[in-house]
């Protein structure tokens, strides 16, 4: 009996023979400025063209300002890789939005907004948390330019099949618990390398109540875990989402794709190689104290002790080290200096609703220097509307473009050496947000209140000066 | 690609787990569009002071380490981003084998399309490499991808195991966007078959 994924797979095969990779077709390639140019070059020496422009798709994220957008770009590096990215989408007939264009945005953001991701489908892009896909039920998983390059050529790629592993979770996120702080609980138990060679299918009761947006922000980091990619089954929440979006199949072709959609679910005995299960009701607010997403503490907690932190000493000593924390030390007690809140994982407009709730009324703490980077302009735009800008900018706030912006840190924003940053982002890595800069990953809700702390801070007892819509923050 | 058969060269060592893309090669050189040059900023921030200055304790730093052209690593090696630049990095320093007792997946199969051959093999034969690393000055080992070997000519062999169809690949340096046009019949068959309701984003390709 047949698991999700298993079923997504069998419907790509092009090819197959025993003994080497499969054949596997690719429906959607999305591409992005920094792992593409060398893939062009490729083609180009080779004399070879884009099979399937008409399935691949492109927008400017990594590299590009946040704020000023349309002056000169005066990183002479990236200048030359946005232009050269222009180019090669001209030439070969590639769409792709530019910095300001109305559906300009992270890739893992923009596309599923615009339809763009659905169930049962192929989805690859040179970039490691393509896996966010996965939450339509469509595998989804991060290239290199080498692949990426495979795949403009020839739209398949040479894949050898993982193995299926299941993380159920039963029980319900408890209010102030958001699915960054169930992905987190999941990565600190199972390690950031225990789903390597799985592609991980997350499923269970929690799974199920949560809205499109949060199960993103699940598969999103199933790549921290070390999956190829992550999965969740669509059911009515998914096809609430995508209904009436812009690529989304309309009239009878809905009907025929919604009928498809609704064979794919893992079937009830289906096999999987391994289980692991969760129980929601235990999950607190989490926040990491170290150099992977794998040392995270509850904000109630502390910075764990060697003999509790199941991880080899000289990890331990180097990443306390680095994040210049002692430990024992109250999780709670840890003061920061920046707030980020953005990223491919944690930049959508539940994320900015949830966040502006805590904000509301608020100013930004003294010492701390925050920032909003919405996930796309149309995020930009609906939380403009709302009134979310407003109180983040009223709250002292920097409102900037969309953008990768300071989760990989290579567009100009970017923490200095000692600066601590609470951050909605999805890699905590020595020197990713900045050299010697210390990350702290968290939910929107708490990187929103450390903001306003000066320190982390457990946003379960968080006093809402907005009475009347508190209960709405956490769709509960 | 560059092909691949057997190689000999000198061991280094950076024995710690879960050593991610961002260390190997920092995102500030990701603004590059060429595949070649990022040997300089391999292990950037590892490798060189705030002030670009060589930190003399760091492994590749070391003169008896700098011509080395196999890595051994800890567990993970590799996790965390796509970026190929991170292995075009290590190829670009001189280095032509990785040896880990695991590797992040996308860089793992990264490695193989540009000739680095990145090897899987047990925790205590790592560890085991690596002090021999340490103590002997100038320990060469001789990696041998067709009889899937890893030698040294005084006191050590194993065995180790890799994918078959990758290790003819590597083999013979195929490029293999080649061997997939090769199917080019099966794949247009298959276009045929895909659902109506699939969409095309191209406008002057509306179909």
């Amino acid at each position: 009996m047949k698991t999700l994924y298993d079923k997504i797979w069998d419907a790509h095969i092009v090819h197959a023979e025993s003994g080497k990779p499969a054949l596997l077709y690719v429906d959607l390639h999305l591409i992005h400025e920094v792992t593409t140019p060398q893939a062009f070059d490729g083609l180009r020496e080779k004399n070879r063209k884009v099979r399937r422009p008409d399935l691949t798709i492109g927008t400017l994220d990594h590299s590009i300002p946040t704020k000023n957008i349309f002056g000169k770009i005066t990183d002479e590096f990236a200048a030359k890789q946005i232009e050269v990215f222009r180019k090669h989408c001209n030439k070969n007939n590639i769409k792709f939005f530019d910095i300001g264009a109305d559906h300009q945005g992270i890739v893992h953001v923009f596309a599923p907004e615009m339809g763009l991701s659905q169930p049962g489908m192929t989805i690859v892009c040179g970039d490691s948390h393509t896996s966010t896909h996965g939450a339509f039920g469509a595998l989804a998983f991060g290239i290199g330019t080498s692949e990426v390059e495979q795949v403009l050529a020839t739209q398949c790629l040479q894949q050898t099949k993982s193995k299926n592993l299941l993380i159920r979770i039963g029980g319900k996120l408890g209010f102030g618990v958001t699915a960054k702080d169930l992905i987190l609980h999941i990565i600190g138990i199972i390690g950031t390398d225990g789903a390597n060679g799985f592609v991980i299918e997350y499923s269970g009761e929690a799974i199920e109540n949560l809205t499109m947006e949060a199960r993103m922000t699940v598969c999103n980091m199933s790549i921290e875990a070390g999956a190829r990619a992550g999965l969740i089954a669509p059911d009515e929440t998914t096809f609430e989402y995508l209904k009436e979006k812009f690529y989304a199949p309309k009239g009878e072709n809905w009907e025929n794709a919604m009928e498809y959609w609704k064979t794919l679910p893992s079937e009830k005995d289906a096999k999987f190689d391994k289980t692991i299960e969760i129980n929601a009701n235990e999950i607190a607010p989490y926040v990491s104290w170290g150099t992977t997403p794998a040392m995270v503490a509850p904000v109630d907690g502390n910075v764990p002790e060697l003999s509790v932190a199941k991880i080899d000493g000289q990890s331990y000593e180097r990443a306390l080290n680095y994040m210049n924390l002692q430990p024992s030390q109250k999780i709670e007690e840890i003061e920061i200096n920046r707030a980020f809140i953005g990223s491919c994982t944690n930049s959508r407009i539940e994320d900015l609703r949830i966040a502006a709730q805590i904000v509301k009324g608020y100013k930004v703490n003294s010492k701390v220097s925050a920032m909003v980077v919405p996930g796309s302009q149309t995020v930009k735009k609906q939380a403009e509307s709302e009134g979310l800008a407003k109180i983040f900018t009223d709250a002292g706030f920097e409102w900037r473009e969309s953008g990768c912006s300071m989760c990989v840190a290579m567009n100009g924003d970017f923490l200095l050496s000692g600066e601590r940053c609470a951050s909605t982002s999805n890699r905590n890595f020595e020197g990713r947000q900045g050299r010697g800069g210390q990350t702290h990953l968290a939910s929107p809700a708490t990187v929103a209140a450390a903001a306003i702390c000066g320190h982390f801070t457990d946003v379960r007892d968080w006093k809402f000066k907005d009475n009347g819509l508190w209960f709405l923050v956490f769709g509960l | 690609m560059q092909a691949f058969k057997k190689h000999t060269g000198k061991t280094a060592a950076i024995f710690q787990p879960n050593i991610d893309t961002d260390q190997i090669l920092p995102k500030q050189f990701l603004k590059r569009i060429t595949k070649n040059g990022y040997g300089n900023f391999l292990f950037f921030d590892w490798r060189f002071d705030e002030q670009g200055n060589e930190k003399p304790d760091f492994v590749l730093n070391q003169p008896r380490f700098r011509d080395a052209s196999i890595l051994l690593a800890g567990k993970n090696f590799g996790s965390g981003s796509s970026r190929e630049h991170a292995p075009w990095s290590l190829a670009d320093f001189g280095f032509r084998v990785v040896i880990a007792p695991s590797f992040g997946e996308i860089f793992y199969n990264n490695c193989f399309k540009i000739g680095l051959l990145p090897i899987i093999l047990e925790e205590n034969l790592v560890a085991e490499l690596v002090e021999k690393t340490e103590k002997i000055e100038n320990y060469l080992l001789t990696v041998d991808l067709e009889k899937l070997l890893i030698f040294n000519e005084k006191n050590f062999s194993v065995r180790f195991a890799t994918d078959e169809f990758r290790r003819e690949c590597l083999l013979n340096g195929w490029d293999d966007i080649g061997l997939i046009l090769k199917f080019e019949d099966k794949i247009s068959e298959f276009e045929l078959k895909r659902p109506l309701w699939t969409f095309f984003l191209n406008e002057n390709k509306e179909q």
